[in-house]
């Protein structure tokens, strides 16, 4: 008895080892480092000083502009996606056929494949004046400027999270009761109020899921808005990777990174409960 | 092993179906796998390309067989490295960058792993206080000839007459303007950005870094490339304000853009205005008569070099003015050495990007150590960009 238990425990600890070892290396001791970072002082040539101050948090104001893009942003952006993405994970799930589904599936996972850098960059060009605008001019529309635009931005937003909206929500409409939507038809439900009430419903872990993932990813993005929007709007991603590798200010980096990361954790507790609450005592998990 | 004459083929369909049920066994050998797999082809190139198994004949002992340096995009003939390799056995791999800031950075968090880096003049005064770079043994630079450098390009590398870096090439920050978009000659930064709120509109580049935007929106007032005082930089501080709105892009990326035609008018180094004339000949470089920046980009051997051996045997075999003058040819750069310039063609020296005329140079100015590290001018810039 007290042997196998021992044994059991020592089976956990070996499976959980690993990860545990890993969230360490890679997540708490840098973050410790951070938070060091973030109360100490800028060196005269730039970097590290070693110090106890507050002076960094008080003057987070600094980057006001920026945390107000991000937090824009970043609900703006995962609203565009989820406007995309749950048509199509509808059709995935619940209406494309048995023997395309893998298939389907599997196009929406490929471009992962490449760097998402490497993809923004290709937007740059189809989007720059002998892409796209010089199609236009071609039928008559001349000297149509789409690079560096808010909507360029949209789009390589909604173009590069796509996937990771349709997943989540394709999960949880195809462990869809496909009875429950029988049973709301016979009961004389339209197919709009069937949507509304059986489908949508219970697809909303998923988006939420979706949802936070996008979200909080985009409130440390910058790539796509530097590449596609010209670098003209100043968003929290960019204002960290200045202040790391511009101006090596590394304090208030850091400073700016914990309260980004205290940001992040607050919207996905929020994103938790809000979801809790509408689909009843579902739990929503990440991924 | 028989021979035979399916030795030299991939594999036969025999071959084929048996590995396969191997496989579906569950068994399969480390060599099979990698046959199979294609990875043993590709880590057999690899080796050879980056020098994990060196060429036996050509391993110099006291030289490692491989080194690293960092440097700028576009910046070296592919074939120099190529023939360093030949030569010596020691593999470079090269590491692209896109500011001096990011080299810092990565040279302050320690353990770069570079034996030779490219850092600009400004730069190394810091490099020196900060311990990073040490003086280079020029007993070990036979190539170098200082005797031979225009000592206006060379100066910062010498602090109080110990050379701790040589000279690779030097140039100037103009602006480039497509002449057939914008037809109104330009020869100033103050209408550089008077046409950027203008005819320019909405089709204007300024660098993504704060030396040169910053310092030329200096001199639309004649104020110092390099200026720290709170007045001249209020003034500039509210021209980029202003000007904020009608641009296309706040970016050091600007070839994309000028090449497509999207962006009209850029803040634009000397080697990109020559590749972009070269190209596009209605795209004319045009230095402020103001003045501005001059830069001179110098080689430095970082302190913690791994393999120093090799940095400097690099660093001697770039001095050679036979390789350095494929270098200038490649990169677009006027070289600050007289006995390169002596081997590049006329058209070259003669070109007015490269090698501009003498009134035009003289009011230039090198960027300082201070503007670089001014968190003032650092907060300044964030401020331009979230406007």
């Amino acid at each position: 008895m007290h042997g196998s238990r021992l044994r059991k425990n020592l089976l956990t600890a070996m499976l959980l080892g690993p990860a545990t070892a890993w969230l360490v290396v890679f997540l708490v001791l840098p973050f410790i480092a951070i938070a060091v970072f973030s109360v100490g002082e800028r060196a005269p040539e730039g970097g590290y000083q070693a110090a106890f101050t507050l002076a960094q948090y008080a003057n987070l104001p600094a980057r006001a502009t920026a945390f107000w893009n991000t937090m824009v942003l970043a609900p703006v952006g995962a609203l565009a996606c989820l406007l995309v993405a749950y048509p199509v994970a509808y059709y995935l799930a619940l209406q494309a056929p048995q023997r395309w589904r893998l298939i389907l599936l599997a196009l929406v996972v490929i471009p992962f494949w490449t760097s998402l850098l490497m993809r923004t960059y290709a937007w740059m060009y189809v989007l720059g004046g002998r892409g796209i605008p010089a199609l236009l001019a071609y039928i008559g529309f001349e000297d149509v400027r789409l690079i560096n635009t808010p909507g360029a931005v949209l789009l390589g937003i909604v173009y590069g999270y796509l996937p990771l909206m349709i997943l989540p929500i394709y999960v949880s409409l195809e462990r869809l009761d496909r009875r429950l939507l029988e049973a709301s038809a016979d009961l004389g439900a339209t197919p709009i109020s069937t949507f509304l009430g059986v489908t949508l419903k219970l697809s909303l872990p998923g988006v939420m899921t979706g949802f936070s993932l996008v979200m909080i990813l985009l409130l440390g993005e910058y790539l796509i808005p530097t590449l596609l929007g010209g670098g003209k709007v100043f968003f929290i991603g960019n204002a960290l990777v200045d202040l790391f590798l511009q101006s090596r200010n590394w304090p208030f980096g850091s400073a700016i990174a914990i309260t980004l990361v205290l940001v992040s954790v607050v919207v996905l507790i929020a994103a938790n409960r809000i979801s809790t609450r509408v689909s009843g005592a579902r739990r929503v998990d990440l991924i | 092993m028989s021979k035979s004459y399916r030795d030299g083929l991939p594999i036969s369909p025999e071959n084929f179906v048996d590995q396969l049920m191997r496989l579906k066994r569950g068994s399969i050998g480390r060599r099979d796998f990698l046959g199979l797999t294609g990875l043993g082809i590709a880590t057999a190139v690899m080796a050879r390309e980056i020098g994990i198994m060196p060429t036996p004949a050509f391993a110099a002992e006291s030289l490692g067989d491989r080194m690293s340096i960092a440097t700028w995009p576009n910046y070296h003939d592919p074939a120099t490295f190529e023939n360093f390799k030949k030569d010596t056995g020691v593999a470079v791999e090269v590491n692209v960058f896109g500011s001096n800031e990011e080299m810092l950075a990565k040279l302050q968090a320690g353990a770069s792993g570079w034996s030779l880096f490219v850092p600009t003049n400004y730069t190394i005064s810091t490099y020196k206080k900060l311990g990073i770079i040490e003086p280079l043994e020029m007993a070990k630079l036979p190539n170098f000839d200082g005797s031979q450098e225009d000592p206006r390009f060379t100066g910062e590398g010498t602090i109080d007459a110990v050379t701790y870096a040589v000279p690779k090439n030097w140039g100037t920050t103009g602006f480039a303007v497509n002449t057939k978009k914008l037809t109104k000659p330009m020869t100033s930064w103050k209408e550089f950005w008077d046409t950027a709120m203008a005819e320019g509109d909405s089709r204007t580049m300024v660098h993504d870094y704060q030396l040169t935007t910053i310092g030329n929106a200096l001199k639309y007032y004649g104020y110092s490339f390099n200026s720290l005082k709170q007045d001249e930089l209020a003034k500039a501080e509210e021209l980029l304000l202003k000007v904020k709105p009608h641009l296309f892009a706040v970016s050091s990326d600007y070839q994309p853009g000028m090449r497509a035609g999207d962006a009209w008018m850029t803040m634009c180094w000397t080697n990109d205005g020559a590749q972009l004339h070269r190209d596009i000949p209605e795209i004319a470089y045009v230095l402020g008569k103001e003045g501005g920046e001059i830069w001179t980009d110098f080689y430095a051997i970082p302190k913690d070099a791994p393999n120093k051996p090799a940095g400097y045997a690099l660093l001697n075999y770039l001095m050679n003015p036979q390789v350095a003058v494929k270098e200038h040819l490649a990169n677009g750069a006027p070289s600050t050495d007289a006995r390169v310039n002596k081997l590049l063609p006329k058209e070259v020296l003669d070109n007015p990007i490269l090698y501009p005329a003498a009134d035009l140079l003289t009011p230039l100015e090198f960027g300082a150590a201070a503007t670089l590290t001014d968190p003032g001018r650092a907060e300044l810039m964030a401020r331009f960009k979230s406007a």
